[in-house]
């Protein structure tokens, strides 16, 4: 910290987030994934203390043969610990366990104004929720203690079932989501008319070792995911157009079953399916592409089915867009989850007019109470960022006290000015 | 911080008179509502540029005093544009020029190689520094075809050009690497009121035009752009026509 000038400092991980959180142009980026270290697991009370740079992937590996899971994991494993409190992700068990910020008993934080912190919901819980959700803008996350659940298997028990149209999909979600630890719901976004908004919803808990078959219940713990399959460097741009994705999607939609009921898949493939491909994201081509995730409270339901029809009408091929209903908030003032419904979007960079595609619906998310999500976010008005997230003055406040001569500083932080 | 998408936050023109850059200014600003910043040698006339741009979308216009000559107040003049932003500079927009006699050897000839060339070099490198020193930023580069292959009717303008756009292309080999991007910007015969009253070239184009295209390359991360295109595939017929066909184009 020292060391950093007039540009500042900002804190990075493993790089996952879409946006432009961990880059610091001009400025110095600590590369935390060095402290990679597991330092205590307590098997009593599911907890464990990790240093900030170790990655969900690394926590996994040793922890699930223990009979313990991350209480919340996002959709790759490849984010350290640090980055899962700064963005304070989520996963799809969010209506029930909330986010990854909500199960971290205490952290060591260094901030640039009041040194070495460790910060507790209870004993400071101003400076810890400004820090969970805070993009790393408090200072530098060092350590964490994490509660876990408990699991007796690494195997996810899955029902599943294809939704002629998005009001049958929310009509499913709202119905049985309080039924399941995890629910997602997989939206064709370029089906039209009468499909429009067609899904597959998934919903899913830990399998008991009795749901196993009798082959896996010998070693129902083992969790060894596999990530051999690469994308090539050599992907042509617009690999990933409206006519692939179309047809990707109609085979996504068409070769799901109906419905199925308890169909068992590994943790990893139900959690993190893309990190099978590795550098997935080469098929974007060399112009790559942007994420849009926002999240709209209840009764906003029509904000989300404008959005789903506005991209169907423009043809916009979004690569398996997700939808998924959020659970309570927690005080977290920059923290993105809030009760309703959220959707999140993969589109390719190069469409022509994207910019203004999003601009508008943003103005429809800020309209409707909702807000986008800053871990993915690329372009934002900056203006908006005070409406959508009403607690960036009391973030603000107390950011000033943990770093007083704004030391920490990202490309994010500039580019939106409210977090600067 | 120019967005993921391009979208930018704030421009400075130098040269805010130039119609080009203020062409480009406008198409800029308008996503964002940007901040622009005009510097020109009379800041207090940069009134009429300022209330269009403010139409155009920008989110507020400030002015600068600018002389392309005074090469020792180009740092100076940079930072001070920059403190007018109040914060990052995503894009410097080079688009001061003198054309000077109709280009030719008229008794201002020195006065348009200091302006376009010597101005430029210096003018550019300190917008390097600036740049450099925030880690990204982007140089937008106001070249001609005049320069691509110079014609006996404006050899004096056209050479400068020749010599601002080598800079240009060199800085931007030099700037490779560090977040800092030039883009030289070709044009044909532009419409506007340096050309006014000489008869247009033959695929003469428009102040919008040129600044459509040069945003369309920023977004695309390109390092050279013809206005319009074609002129692309002219110029290659054209630099190798042998010397007395050339003397004999017309202009």
């Amino acid at each position: 910290m020292a060391a950093a000038g007039e540009r500042g400092l900002i804190g990075r991980g493993l790089g996952r987030s879409y946006g432009d959180a961990a880059q610091n142009a001009g400025g110095s980026v600590a590369l935390m994934t060095g402290l990679d270290g597991i330092v205590d697991v307590d098997l009593g009370s599911a907890t464990v203390t990790v240093e900030a740079g170790a990655s969900l992937d690394r926590l996994m590996r040793v922890l699930v043969p223990l009979g313990l899971w991350p209480a919340v994991t996002p959709g790759t494993r490849y984010v350290t610990i640090g980055g899962a409190i700064a963005s304070d992700v989520h996963g799809k068990g969010h209506h029930l366990d909330g986010t990854f910020g909500s199960h971290v008993r205490s952290m060591e934080v260094v901030t640039p104004g009041k040194g070495p912190m460790t910060l507790t919901p209870h004993a400071t819980p101003e400076e810890f929720w400004a820090t969970a959700g805070g993009m790393g803008l408090t200072g530098l996350i060092r350590r964490a203690t994490i509660e876990m659940i408990r699991i007796d298997t690494a195997m996810i028990s899955v029902d599943s079932v294809r939704t002629a149209d998005l009001e049958a999909t929310m009509a499913l979600m709202v119905e049985r989501d309080r039924h399941h630890r995890y629910s997602v719901a997989w939206v064709d976004c370029l089906a039209r008319g009468a499909s429009l908004g067609r899904s597959i919803a998934e919903f899913g808990d830990h399998a008991a070792r009795d749901d196993l078959p009798p082959r896996l219940r010998t070693r129902p713990l083992e969790f060894r995911p596999s990530d051999s399959l690469r994308a090539p460097p050599w992907a042509p741009p617009g690999l990933l157009n409206r006519w692939t994705v179309a047809a990707f999607n109609e085979l996504w939609y068409r070769k799901a079953p109906p419905r199925t009921k308890g169909h068992l898949v590994g943790a990893a493939t139900f959690f993190h399916p893309l990190d099978r491909v590795a550098e997935w994201n080469r098929m974007y081509g060399r112009r790559g592409f942007v994420q849009y995730q926002f999240v709209v409270p209840d009764g906003q339901e029509d904000t989300v089915r404008r959005v789903v029809e506005s991209l169907a009408r423009r043809r916009c091929a979004s690569f398996l867009a997700v939808l998924k209903r959020f659970g309570e908030a927690n005080p977290a003032p920059l923290s993105f989850p809030r009760p309703g419904w959220t959707l999140a979007l993969d589109l390719p960079a190069g469409i022509e007019g994207l910019g203004s595609l999003l601009d508008g619906f943003d103005e429809k998310v800020a309209e409707a109470g909702g807000r986008v999500y800053l871990a993915k976010d690329s372009r934002l008005r900056p203006e908006l960022l005070e409406v959508m997230y009403p607690g960036l003055g009391r973030w603000r406040e107390v950011r000033d006290r943990l770093d007083p001569e704004r030391l920490m500083q990202s490309d994010l932080s500039r580019r939106l000015g409210g977090l600067a | 911080m120019r967005d993921g998408l391009g979208a930018v936050g704030s421009v400075v023109v130098l040269g805010g008179s130039s119609e080009l850059g203020l062409a480009i200014a406008a198409e800029l600003c308008r996503d964002r509502h940007a901040t622009v910043v005009l510097a020109g040698r009379r800041p207090d006339a940069l009134g009429a540029a300022s209330a269009r741009l403010v139409g155009a979308g920008a989110g507020r216009v400030e002015t600068v005093a600018f002389d392309a000559l005074d090469t020792a107040s180009h740092d100076r003049v940079l930072a001070e544009a920059a403190a007018a932003v109040g914060g990052d500079v995503d894009v410097v927009v080079v688009a001061f020029g003198l054309l000077g006699a109709s280009g030719g050897p008229g008794e201002d000839a020195t006065l348009v190689a200091a302006t376009n060339y010597v101005g430029a070099v210096s003018a550019g490198l300190a917008a390097a520094r600036l740049l450099r020193r925030q880690g990204h930023g982007a140089i937008v580069a106001l070249s001609s075809v005049a320069g691509e292959r110079v014609r006996k009717a404006n050899f004096v303008y056209g050479s400068s050009k020749a010599g601002m756009d080598g800079f240009f292309q060199g800085l931007g080999d030099w700037l490779a690497g560090t977040g800092v991007e030039v883009l030289v910007v070709r044009p044909g015969f532009v419409r506007t009121k340096m050309t006014a009253g000489m008869k247009p070239a033959p695929l003469a184009t428009t102040a919008e035009r040129v600044a459509a295209e040069t945003v369309r390359a920023l977004r695309a991360g390109r390092g050279v752009v013809w206005v319009p295109p074609v002129l692309r595939l002219l110029f290659i017929i054209f630099r190798h026509l042998p010397r007395p066909l050339w003397r004999r184009v017309p202009g």
